[in-house]
């Protein structure tokens, strides 16, 4: 705790690392969002056809088909079963969440991360600090909300509103208003609820939280023992909980495995420690 | 997720009974069930406001057309992800997703016919890219395609009324000669003309647009609608005694008998569209002209001699 009042937020990693290398993950995840919206932008603007449709079902070279299982979810709800390309879709997407971390999609794939992670930047460098009104798990009685409104109004009702897809189409297809939907997130973030959007209340994080419980991918503290209590990673990560049991857990026999269906495997915590605790490791390695 | 919650806090509360009596668990319980209600309460209270909208904006403005073999909209709007492979795969681009802010179910594809109508595809591209069924994966020949029907539905403007030759329409309906036929109707205006009156037919018409986008008025005075809002419909007890006697090759209530005329000798009557029928007139079987005015001509003719 005192070391972090005297030093700021990452220095530490910066100075021992290097800035690089201080930031690995959070490059690769940037290039890994900004290369998918890449590849679905080039057909339109470039009229090389890689990938086409969206996030909520695409086909990469006339071939693979991809389904958002959480949009087909909600189709099922209000009673419609996806066709064969659909359905492989969304049997190719579960699996590869199912064994790399559901939330894996939050932090690497979705959008709106971007701004989420633009917000808390902004909020740590005005010093802003207010905790959300909402609980953390709200956003699973929203995910409730959201599968419960298609079987009663019998249409997917969730689609209208949600700002991952809303952003998404809106860069691919045409934004229209959907910008300021955007901005509402980020001023949402900053000013009223901290982490409030993906940390609280997206019900498409919630639904891929579930997803990704048991997944084989992820975080651990395996170097728990080298912990300076500097605090860092609580403050950069975007779902501080999930630390605490696996790096403070020693005495009450919890393993450094970072076992939490809302860690994002975001690697924000690998970065910013100096003392290199945290890595990328699998379930069953410890 | 409230199962959850749920036992996490009968958990807390149970430990602490065993610490330090009842107020502890007391407080916590309380808390928890406030919290559990407050958060109940805020997502019934988005999911009504989130619900009556959606309901609202099934409602879709006539102007919008859906892609061949959409499902009605109130069926499509729980179908339809908003993926937007239907308006990739269309060769010609006349697809488009509803942005946020337009009046239509946001995301959700469509066209307008009278900017870019639908070529009607044989293969159908947009309606087999579809990944759940809200494009019909069952419509295997464009023709029977109902996006819409045309309805011709300013008789007023269309200038065909007005006695002028354009049949336009007629000329560029992809299902020519079965969704839209030229009729002839009589001229009442100039007395001795024809109007060549564009009619469309619901049997063929696949509701495609390219007779909206292609009507020469300034604004269009044919138009494709939605079929609900385009067809009537009969009472299902109404029966039409031509068509049943058709059916049943004779009519089914007691034949009419048949009328008398007090026509003139070799003078018929026929029913079916004929009319009065004359005798077949027998050349020269008179000396006398049957016009009065012949004998009159007749005897000039000799005194001019």
């Amino acid at each position: 705790m005192a070391a972090q009042e005297k030093t700021a937020l990452g220095q530490q990693a910066n100075e021992k690392k290097g800035w690089l290398r201080a930031h690995k993950w959070l490059i690769l995840r940037r290039i890994s969002q900004l290369s998918i919206l890449a590849l679905f932008l080039a057909g339109p603007l470039f009229g090389v056809w890689i990938v086409t449709g969206n996030m909520a079902s695409s086909l990469t070279l006339d071939i693979l088909p991809l389904s958002d299982p959480y949009v087909m979810l909600q189709a099922l709800m209000s009673g419609n079963l996806p066709v064969m390309e659909g359905l492989i879709g969304v049997v190719i997407v579960l699996a590869f969440y199912l064994l790399i971390g559901g939330r894996v999609y939050c932090s690497w794939m979705c959008p709106v991360n971007i701004v989420t992670d633009a917000a808390a930047w902004t909020r740590r460098k005005l010093g802003l600090k207010v905790s959300s009104p909402f609980s953390r798990n709200t956003r699973y009685w929203l995910l409730g909300l959201t599968l419960i409104l298609p079987p009663i109004t019998g249409a997917i009702v969730w689609e209208l509103f949600n700002p991952v897809s809303l952003m998404f189409r809106g860069i691919i297809f045409g934004m229209g208003w959907a910008w300021m939907v955007i901005i509402a997130i980020f001023m949402f973030d900053v000013f009223i609820s901290q982490r409030g959007w993906c940390g609280h209340l997206c019900p498409v994080g919630a639904f891929y939280s579930l997803l990704g419980t048991k997944s084989l991918l992820r975080v651990s503290a395996s170097r728990r023992d080298q912990c300076d209590d500097c605090n860092d990673c609580f403050v950069i990560c975007p779902e501080p909980k999930v630390i605490r049991p696996a790096l403070k857990g020693a005495d009450k026999g919890i393993g450094p495995l970072i076992d939490e269906m809302n860690c994002t495997n975001c690697g924000r915590c690998i970065d910013i420690c100096d003392e290199d605790v945290f890595s990328f490791s699998s379930r069953f390695k410890s | 997720m409230s199962d959850k919650q749920g036992r996490g806090a009968s958990v807390e509360s149970g430990t602490g009974t065993a610490m330090s009596g009842t107020t502890k668990a007391t407080l916590s319980r309380r808390r928890f069930l406030g919290d559990t209600l407050k958060t109940a309460c805020g997502a019934g209270l988005l999911g009504l406001g989130m619900g009556t909208y959606s309901r609202q904006v099934e409602s879709t403005p006539a102007w919008v057309i859906r892609p061949p073999g959409a499902l009605p909209e109130n069926e499509f709007s729980g179908a339809c992800i908003r993926c937007g492979l239907c308006v990739r795969d269309c060769p010609y681009d006349m697809l488009r997703l509803a942005e946020l802010g337009e009046p239509v179910a946001f995301g959700t594809p469509y066209f307008i016919a009278r900017d870019k109508p639908c070529e009607m595809c044989e293969d159908i591209p947009c309606a087999a890219a579809c990944p759940t069924n809200a494009l019909s994966h069952e419509l295997d020949v464009i023709e029977d395609a109902r996006m819409g029907l045309a309805v011709l539905i300013d008789q007023e403007e269309c200038i065909a009324f007005q006695g002028l030759r354009c049949e336009v329409c007629f000329n560029v309906c992809p299902v020519q000669g079965e969704a839209i036929s030229i009729e002839m109707h009589h001229n009442r205006r100039s007395g001795k003309h024809a109007l060549f009156i564009p009619v469309v037919h619901s049997d063929a018409c696949t509701g495609c647009g390219k007779c909206e986008k292609a009507c020469i008025l300034e604004e269009a005075a044919i138009k494709v609608l939605p079929m609900e809002l385009a067809k009537g419909l009969v009472g299902e007890h109404y029966r039409f005694g031509w068509k049943q006697k058709k059916v049943a090759g004779q009519s089914l209530v007691t034949p009419d008998v048949e009328h008398q005329y007090n026509l003139p000798e070799g003078v018929t009557y026929d029913f079916n569209e004929g009319g009065l029928k004359l005798p077949p007139k027998k050349a020269d079987s008179s000396p006398f002209s049957s016009n009065p005015l012949d004998s009159l001509k007749k005897l000039q003719n000799q005194e001019s001699k």
